[in-house]
């Protein structure tokens, strides 16, 4: 039985690659997001499902039921494989445990393309369309030590990351911020190895507004006198504000983040964030979609950004307070180009 | 009246040397009187673990952790727990359990928002929405669980799901800023109001307190005095104890069953108020883990998951137990990981120390 089906796959696949003549017209690609519920993976469907039209593609759309479902990501790489997809593009929930499904997706002749989260290993994807966490926390970590000016010398920093696990994501960000704030970094693969005393502690937020305030509540209790909040994400960052104004602290705490989420555009606009960095989910499925449909029309393999192992779909800095020698748009052009 | 033979009382006297049947004392050693103690105040396990983990943290730690500030910080993070393993305690005393109570939270409080600045229907109103929204969706889970006759477990398995893909689909989690309800709809943010009492000049340090935990303390209190002095509290017990039994007494056991989980329902759409209080925005994705925190605090909080047997103080020390750990292992500068790993620690120690006194009850 097994044995008919995978002919039967086999089948599909040969028939389909001898449909594509020349171009994608007509041809399925699929995009596995992680939920169907954040707007960071709306707009990415947003965006795959404009670039497929445009190019006469069909876009099959799969999604976990939240965040870390890996057996529905698994489930949805065998429907794509069995549907005869050209391409799949992955947000993958677990970047580890997809590896053998990818695996299989690639040995049928399918392009996979990792897009926001790269794979563990990296190289198990075709291609990775990200944005470079570490640069865009790399930018916020400039941008706070730019503002400090001869402050920054005696900053009190408080770190509120995503998870205790350490999610790649969460690494980048952390450790790009603070080696942009000029602080020597440990292990740069270890979040809350580094021995600088201006770094008053790191806790956990889950990302969201509750964790945010719940961790910026537990280290102003380490340390009271805290003046520069890094945070994951903007949730997590309005929900740190909201902790700072309890205690009447909100105008003179430095908050920068990333994302750049509308939300947290506007928060930059009346001041709550200082400045965040800005991703573009919607270039990544767009770009991912075009290199697929390349793929099929003539088998080019996408390739990486010049000195990177992935493709960088960019990250602008948001700030109406910029200082010299960091780039940066204000919160009205951020405005156009948020999601959520 | 002074002659012998009409002295009824002496042979009364005699009789009662006789001593037919008794109740032996068998709780002799300070164990056994210890076991008995707690059988029969099952708070009171809780309560001395609470009193030492803060002993011992303050001791550690000093001024910055045994502190006004601090211990009503820690009152102001398991606001939201407290209040919702409070409803929690309510359906597990039935013996039931309820995995929807986060969802529900948070479906409330996204109703509150919603109706306020999507359909611009008056704050008051929307509020009034949300807590009857909430009430609904509990009273669901205990017709399905007293009438269907389906497990507890199951029945919120399934609602839980429901009403998260519900709050997601509904929501299109889109979140509203905590300055555009500071601005406009500031009754929404009603629980996040802030007393202090003995700050200094600055306004920093002494307790500050919140609507939000002023009503945990408020409702546990009420439910406490329901639970004891009432007909419906020890409706809920003899329930949870003995469905049959209770039925045979002439308990409408489905009526009591519907009721607490309307009930929990209600109490949830509060915490998705106070939610909203405490984080000043209203977010779709808040709250998620509140079913495995609420969970969490009524178990170490010593109230028996067979149902029946506990004290809804139990449980508010129970989340006050997580916050005392979770806020002193962040000031000893311990790495978040240690939080987890001690809360599972006191979960399997309370259960077992649940055990050993339900050997008493013989």
């Amino acid at each position: 039985m097994k044995k008919l089906l995978a002919g039967t796959a086999l089948a599909l696949i040969a028939m389909t690659g001898a449909a594509s003549a020349q171009s994608a017209e007509g041809m399925t690609t699929c995009l596995i997001t992680k939920t169907d519920t954040n707007p960071f993976f709306v707009k990415m469907k947003e965006g795959a499902e404009a670039a497929a039209e445009e190019l006469g593609m069909t876009l099959n759309s799969f999604a976990g039921t939240v965040d870390g479902d890996n057996e529905t990501q698994v489930a949805a790489i065998e429907t794509c494989i069995a549907d005869g997809a050209k391409g799949i593009l992955i947000a993958a929930s677990d970047t580890s445990a997809i590896v053998d499904s990818v695996q299989k997706a690639r040995d049928a002749g399918i392009l996979v393309i990792a897009l926001d989260t790269p794979l563990t290993p990296a190289d198990a994807a075709d291609a990775t369309f990200a944005t470079d966490n570490f640069a865009a926390g790399l930018l916020i970590g400039q941008w706070a030590a730019g503002t400090l000016g001869d402050d920054a010398a005696n900053a009190k920093i408080a770190m509120l990351d995503l998870a205790v696990s350490q999610p790649t994501v969460d690494v980048l960000r952390d450790q790009g911020f603070l080696q942009g704030f000029g602080i020597e970094l440990g292990d740069a693969n270890v979040i809350g190895d580094e021995e600088d005393p201006r770094i008053v502690g790191n806790d956990v937020t889950s990302g969201n507004e509750e964790g945010g305030r719940t961790a910026m509540e537990n280290l102003l209790a380490v340390d009271p006198e805290i003046n520069v909040v890094y945070t994951i994400n903007e949730p997590a960052a309005a929900g740190a504000y909201e902790a700072l104004r309890a205690v009447g602290r909100e105008n003179d705490v430095l908050i920068v983040s990333v994302d750049g989420g509308c939300p947290g555009v506007q928060n930059v606009a009346e001041g709550v964030i200082g400045a965040t960095s800005q991703q573009y989910p919607l270039e990544m499925a767009r770009l991912g979609v075009q290199a697929i449909a390349a793929f099929a029309a003539d088998g080019t393999l996408p390739q990486p950004t010049e000195g990177k192992d992935f493709f960088d779909t960019g990250v602008k800095l948001i700030t109406d307070a910029p200082v010299d020698g960091v780039e940066s748009i204000t919160s009205a052009e951020g405005t156009d180009l948020c999601w959520g | 009246m002074t002659s012998q033979s009409d002295d009824f009382e002496s042979v009364v006297k005699v009789k009662r040397e006789e001593a037919i049947a008794e109740f032996h004392d068998d709780h002799k050693g300070f164990v056994k009187k210890l076991q008995h103690a707690l059988h029969v105040t099952p708070s009171l396990v809780p309560l001395i673990v609470l009193v030492l983990s803060i002993g011992v943290f303050g001791a550690l730690l000093g001024e910055k952790f045994f502190s006004a500030s601090s211990m009503t910080l820690v009152l102001q993070q398991v606001q939201l727990v407290g209040i919702v393993a409070a409803a929690q305690s309510l359906i597990i005393l039935t013996a039931g359990i309820d995995l929807s109570v986060g969802a529900i939270m948070v479906m409330s409080s996204v109703v509150m928002g919603q109706f306020t600045f999507r359909y611009g229907i008056p704050v008051e109103v929307s509020v009034a929405c949300g807590l009857i929204v909430g009430t609904a969706l509990g009273a669901v889970n205990g017709w399905l669980v007293a009438k269907m006759k389906l497990p507890p477990f199951i029945v919120t398995l399934g609602t839980w799901q429901i009403i998260l893909a519900a709050n997601f689909l509904y929501s299109a989690n889109e979140t509203i800023r905590s300055q555009d309800i500071r601005d406009n709809a500031p009754l929404l943010q009603v629980f996040g109001t802030t007393f202090k009492i003995g700050a200094d000049e600055a306004g920093q340090g002494g307790a500050t307190l919140t609507v939000g935990v002023i009503f945990m303390l408020v409702l546990v209190a009420v439910l406490a005095y329901v639970l004891r002095q009432t007909a419906f509290g020890r409706h809920i017990y003899a329930v949870g104890d003995d469905p049959e039994a209770a039925k045979l007494s002439g308990v409408n056991v489905d009526r009591v069953l519907i009721a607490v989980y309307a009930l929990t329902g209600l109490i949830c759409a509060f915490a998705g108020w106070a939610l909203i209080g405490r984080i000043g925005s209203v977010s779709p994705t808040s709250g998620q883990e509140a079913n495995i925190q609420s969970i969490t605090a009524v178990v170490i909080g010593g109230i028996s998951l067979f149902g029946g047997r506990g004290s809804i103080m139990g449980a508010l020390f129970g989340a006050m137990i997580v916050g005392v750990f979770t806020l002193g292992l962040r000031l000893a500068g311990a790495d978040a990981q240690w939080t987890y790993l001690f809360i599972g620690a006191l979960i399997i120690a309370a259960v077992a120390v649940d055990q050993w006194i339900r050997k008493v009850s013989a």
